[in-house]
């Protein structure tokens, strides 16, 4: 499996499961599967980047810190978007959104062929 | 009047320079001595490049001498030092030429490099050039820190192939030992574990149990060829366990932890992230 498929298997499945600690959030319990729909399409795109990035940058460090900031990046999107009540949720978003993006950029870094 | 140090070693210096009349070849400068010969660099003069001769002091291993250069001519690897020309000086002696290699024996090389998986690659690539040579059927018989060099860039050469019939004491396989003993590709192994053993001064329980294994003094106990070793080697790089070594429930966890820890550290922080977020937003 190559490094771009690893990332976007990953970025998916830490995608959903990110998207599903959003069930303790009552308010946005309504909107569960857009999020995880969402959510899984953000880890999506997170994974590919990072893969396209591992396969031509070979360093754990420097692979988890671009996943870690794609991920960041990906999440302020989704967090300047007004959720059905009106409010933002930048912090609930942004900060899980970076460290799944940092586990995302690691097993990019760490598994598949270049 | 006794002779002095110095003048011996003069005389013997004179003795065992070539005689390099009639062949292509200029004197250079001596290189080194060795139990089976005189290893001298030399001047090619039609391709107009250095080269290294090897003269044999002993005159009845002229003919083994011819007939394993030509055995070695026949591998080509980039591992395996070249023999570009062989014959019969002037003085009746056997030699021939090879790739003149630059860079250090795999003593001072050991000597000089610290990193573990420095010392694990480059046995690595001398592993892999060993293997090659026992798909073709040859065994080196003598393998030792002395007879392998490392280039500038990491290269591994080995030299000396087939020469040395019983091998080095400290390197020697058993059945090397033997008066007509079944001297195989597992001799080789033995070696490659000796020399292994010198590369790692204090090796973990995974490479100590591959060393045992590769060093064993029954044939059919150790790896069966060089490419096996090579296999544990690289499994060893990649995931830190060898098949040789059973590991406790532990020590299983602790290298999943080793090898995973900056994934884990992350995963640790999410969930503490996740719950101080949750303990937050409740009312």
């Amino acid at each position: 499996m190559n490094k771009i498929l690893i990332g976007a298997v990953a970025g998916v499945v830490l995608g959903v499961l990110d998207g599903a600690t959003a069930w303790f959030t009552p308010e946005v319990r309504a909107v569960i599967g857009g999020v995880l729909i969402g959510s899984a399409f953000k880890g999506l795109l997170v994974g590919l980047a990072a893969g396209v990035y591992a396969r031509r940058v070979h360093s754990l460090g420097k692979g988890i810190a671009f996943g870690a900031v794609v991920g960041l990046v990906l999440a302020f999107a989704v967090a300047a978007m007004p959720q059905p009540n009106g409010d933002h949720y930048y912090l609930q978003i942004m900060l899980p959104g970076f460290l799944a993006g940092g586990m995302i950029g690691f097993f990019t870094q760490r598994y598949g062929t270049a | 009047m006794p002779l002095s140090d110095r003048v011996l070693a003069r005389l013997r210096e004179a003795v065992d320079q070539p005689d390099l009349t009639d062949t292509r070849y200029a004197m250079r400068r001596l290189l080194g001595r060795g139990g089976m010969g005189t290893v001298f660099a030399v001047f090619d003069a039609v391709l107009e490049r250095e080269v290294a001769l090897k003269v044999l002091t002993a005159g009845d291993a002229a003919g083994r001498l011819l007939s394993e250069a030509r055995v070695v001519a026949q591998l080509e690897h980039p591992g395996i030092v070249p023999v570009y020309d062989s014959g019969v000086l002037a003085d009746g002696r056997a030699f021939y030429t090879m790739k003149l290699v630059e860079g250090v024996h795999l003593d001072a090389f050991i000597h000089d490099t610290p990193s573990l998986s420095d010392r694990l690659r480059v046995f690595q690539t001398l592993c892999d050039a060993v293997a090659f040579a026992h798909s073709r059927g040859v065994v080196h018989r003598d393998l030792k820190p002395g007879n392998v060099m490392v280039g500038p860039f990491g290269e591994v050469l080995v030299m000396d192939w087939g020469v040395g019939v019983a091998g080095t004491p400290v390197y020697r396989a058993p059945e090397q030992s033997e008066p007509g003993g079944d001297v195989g590709p597992a001799a080789d192994v033995h070696a490659l574990g000796v020399i292994l053993r010198a590369l790692l001064p204090s090796p973990s329980r995974p490479l100590q149990a591959l060393i045992d294994h590769a060093t064993a003094a029954d044939p059919a106990a150790r790896y069966a060829d060089a490419r096996e070793l090579h296999r544990e080697v690289a499994r060893y790089l990649d995931t830190g366990s060898v098949e040789a070594y059973r590991e406790s429930a532990f020590e299983r966890v602790a290298r999943f932890y080793r090898a995973n820890q900056p994934l884990l550290v992350l995963f640790l922080v999410y969930i503490v992230v996740r719950f101080a977020l949750f303990l937050w937003s409740r009312p």
